[in-house]
């Protein structure tokens, strides 16, 4: 089991509530989504994921591996944390000293490094952008560079937090091949809808702090009701035929 | 106001600078238990807002204008030792990067609007907390404690002025001049630190150290139903007054004398050394020349180093005297 | 993120002082700024050659004298206080065009003029050759201590985004027919400065949320060294030994 979640709660310090006992599995190599509205959790579930925040109640294990004080270094190495804006994501001076921050700081020097830095690169097609400044670079691109960053340290899961947001058509596109290309473990936190059926095979979908569903995702974008007691929404003149009709 | 180079004498500048790094040393040993992992970036992010701020001039009286100096705000939202670090980072940035402010007179810049202010702003701001701890207490003690911070800060820079300004300009004069512009200026500082401060505090009171410790308790609510848990992370209740209070008013006396010893008409340490050694031969006396400025040998028929620390005496019986009032204050109000 | 407003310090080249390690620069301008305090105001003449040095550094540098010039605002301030002094000094007077100036305040507003404005000079060379991240890292091999450093650099990093969003603030402000023009709109500024706050510190949280998430514990990883040599050292020792030697020379 590469991410198990179990009765995870959480308020923030001034007091609002965002979770409240969240229960969720993923196996290794599964791409899953996570559905919800604005103002579910979603972010405040991922954040708790590498140990950003900690567990007001239960507990979040990455690879067996609890998430917890002593742990923190080796969890932030398994998991691989996207952020919603790219420029939140790239601080450093050049794509390449920014891909590098990541593998530096878990003690990575030299030739390593240099090939780590490389082979994330081109595995997310950005090998010819290593030596410019990333906020020269399209923000499709930088939200590339953004996934390369995580990539460069290895990770066991992959978690992305809405990846598809203020992307144009093509962009979009290119980052869902760059997705399906990747051999490792996602979590994919979006209230896209279509981009969860086109990417992930299960889905969560989180309402008022827990787990309100869990399934395949063709059957869950096919429950309307359940889509609308959830906030969610398919875009217009879109459909999910129900499967088996 | 930064101070630029040649300002004020060799003597000053070199008891400041001593001083200053002191201070810095201090807050560094004591920042660390003021903030967790998020000491730097909060720090730094103080540091940058004060040195946006800072130009964000606003107009005073008849052409006049002042800027903030950041120091009670830092102090309030990071507590005083980082708050020192922070305005140090600033003043390091503005001189080495900025040209503002001279490099030399670093440790006076520090001084003034690090050490001082955030001192005297923590005093005045605990003060006013303690004796009312909600939130409309840390407002107004923000507002307070800027208020008065500045013209302390005004004062001390017209003390060392006395002691060792290279304008012949009366002492007086400056004092009162400075005091004067800097209560408007303090206005100014007192409403903008009040404002970001009760701002922060009604969306991130978290992030506001000056009010740690006054966090309702967290309700948690699982699936199975209602369940009140004490925070995880019970923030650490500000540091007992007394002590703080007691290492500013050393640090003050400290700098008044080591700045008046630096600067007293009778041949000082380093001109002394110079004399002995034959230091330089005859160009000591020009190398140090800005001493032959020293000859403010007394103010008034008062020695120097006394009335450096009279000085200092003075303006703490005064930000002491106003915390007091208010705190009366607010105690026949509730 | 905005046209950031220390990148124009920066003048990017590839000159004899750009290549300086960075802490050699900073040494170098240290003393050098120490030299000219020292300098008893008297001496006319030693003033003039540290000019004609710092004119030769800029040389040497390709920074072109309107670029001095036109960061040399920053010290308009003092310069209006060093006109006053003559007027409002104390002792001896003289008379100079009808008006009543006192011979002492003259001193005091030529010394503070030529040093202010030659630590200026300075200051300003430097961070035109030294982009601001090698400053930082120049500071860190002089041992600034680590807790300076990590807020110095969070606050560069930070510095764009807060100006951006006052930048945006103003804009929205003044498109509204706001006007600073006395003391009455200062809690309108107050207000925006707390705005300006929660904006900025948020998106400061989320960059060191990324960057904890990356494995970052309190210090940035050096990726190349910037040791100095011998000869850096000297390169970069020349300007205030010169300066030295000028002011036993005249």
């Amino acid at each position: 089991m590469t991410l198990e979640v179990r009765d995870l709660a959480y308020a923030y310090p001034d007091g609002t509530q965002a979770l409240f006992g969240v229960d969720l599995r993923i196996a290794r190599g599964e791409r899953v989504a996570l559905l919800g509205p604005n103002g579910a959790g979603k972010t405040t579930l991922v954040m708790h994921l590498n140990g950003i925040l900690t567990a007001g109640h239960g507990t979040v294990r990455v690879a067996g591996l609890e998430v917890g004080k002593e742990t923190l270094r080796e969890i932030r190495r398994r998991v691989g944390l996207v952020f919603q804006d790219p420029d939140d994501q790239l601080f450093m001076p050049t794509v390449r000293e920014d891909v590098a921050f990541g593998p530096a700081n878990m003690g990575v020097r030299g030739e390593e490094l240099d090939r780590r830095v490389r082979d994330a690169l081109d595995r997310v097609g950005m090998l010819d952008a290593i030596d410019r400044p990333p906020h020269h670079l399209s923000f499709g691109q930088r939200r590339r560079v953004a996934v390369a960053t995580v990539l460069a340290m290895d990770p066991e899961i992959l978690v992305l937090d809405e990846p598809s947001s203020n992307l144009d058509p093509a962009s979009r596109r290119e980052l869902a091949q760059i997705l399906r290309s990747l051999d490792v473990t996602v979590l994919m936190v979006t209230h896209d809808l279509p981009y969860a059926l086109e990417l992930c095979e299960r889905s969560l979908i989180l309402s008022g702090g827990v787990i309100a569903a869990d399934g395949p995702t063709r059957e869950l974008l096919a429950d309307e009701s359940l889509l609308t007691t959830h906030r969610l929404e398919l875009p217009y003149g879109f459909a999910v035929p129900s499967p088996g009709t | 106001m930064h101070v630029p180079d040649g300002f004020f004498t060799a003597s000053v500048s070199i008891g400041a600078a001593v001083v200053a790094a002191a201070g810095v040393g201090v807050a560094l040993r004591n920042a660390k238990q003021e903030l967790d992992d998020r000491t730097a970036p909060m720090a730094g992010l103080v540091a940058a807002f004060v040195f946006a701020v800072q130009m964000l001039n606003f107009p005073v009286a008849a052409g006049t204008s002042g800027h903030l100096l950041g120091g009670a705000l830092a102090a309030i939202l990071v507590g005083p030792y980082t708050a020192v670090l922070c305005i140090a980072v600033v003043l390091l940035v503005q001189g080495f990067f900025f040209a503002d402010g001279g490099l030399t007179a670093l440790g006076i810049n520090i001084t003034l609007m690090g050490i001082v202010t955030a001192a005297v702003a923590w005093g005045v701001f605990r003060l006013i907390v303690r004796a009312a701890p909600n939130r409309g207490a840390v407002v107004i003690g923000s507002f307070v404690a800027a208020l008065v911070s500045v013209p302390v800060s005004a004062l001390v820079f017209a003390v060392l002025f006395a002691i060792g300004g290279t304008a012949p300009i009366d002492a007086g004069a400056v004092a009162a001049a400075m005091g004067g512009v800097h209560v408007l200026i303090g206005i100014g500082e007192g409403l903008i630190t009040a404002v970001t401060v009760s701002s922060v505090l009604a969306v991130r009171p978290d992030l506001v150290y000056g009010a740690r410790g006054l966090a309702r308790p967290l309700v948690l609510r699982t699936a199975e139903g209602e369940q009140v848990v004490a925070p995880q992370q019970q923030p650490a209740e500000p540091k007992p007054l007394r002590p703080f209070l007691v290492g500013a008013g050393v640090v003050s006396l400290l700098l008044a004398g080591i700045v008046s010893f630096f600067a007293s008409s009778s041949p000082d340490g380093l001109e002394k050394v110079a004399e002995d050694k034959g230091f330089l031969g005859q160009a000591a006396d020009h190398l140090f020349g800005g001493f032959a400025l020293a000859d403010y040998g007394d103010v008034g028929g008062i020695p120097v180093g006394v009335a450096g620390v009279l000085g200092v005496l003075i303006t703490l019986a005064v930000g002491l005297g106003i915390g007091y009032l208010v705190r009366r204050k607010q105690k026949v109000a509730s | 993120m905005g046209a950031g407003h220390h990148h124009q310090l920066y003048r990017a080249g590839d000159t004899l002082v750009h290549r300086l390690p960075p802490q050699c620069k900073l040494v170098a301008v240290a003393a050098f700024a120490i030299v000219v305090v020292a300098t008893p105001r008297e001496r006319f003449w030693a003033f003039c050659g540290y000019l004609l040095l710092l004119a030769t550094v800029a040389a040497i540098a390709r920074v072109p004298p309107g670029h001095v010039l036109r960061r040399m605002v920053v010290e308009l301030p003092f310069v209006l206080f060093a006109f006053a002094i003559p007027v409002i000094g104390l002792g001896e007077r003289i008379t100079v065009w009808g008006v009543s100036l006192s011979v002492d305040g003259l001193w005091a507003s030529w010394n503070i003029l030529a040093k202010a404005t030659l630590g200026v000079i300075a200051s300003i060379l430097l961070a035109a050759t030294t982009e601001p991240r090698g400053m930082l890292l120049g500071a860190q091999r002089l041992r600034m201590p680590q807790l300076l450093v990590q807020i110095a650099t969070f606050m560069l990093r930070y510095l764009d985004v807060v100006l951006d969003s006052m930048r945006r603030m103003r804009v929205a402000r003044e498109s509204r027919g706001f006007q600073a023009r006395d003391i009455r709109q200062a809690p309108i500024l107050a207000k925006s400065a707390g705005a300006l706050f929660i904006r900025s510190y948020e998106r400061g949280e989320r960059v060191h949320l990324a960057m904890l998430s990356r494995g970052y514990t309190g210090s940035m990883p050096i990726l190349h060294d910037i040791s100095a040599d011998v000869r850096q050292w000297l390169a970069a020792g020349a300007l205030p030994l010169a300066a030295a030697a000028v002011l036993f020379l005249t």
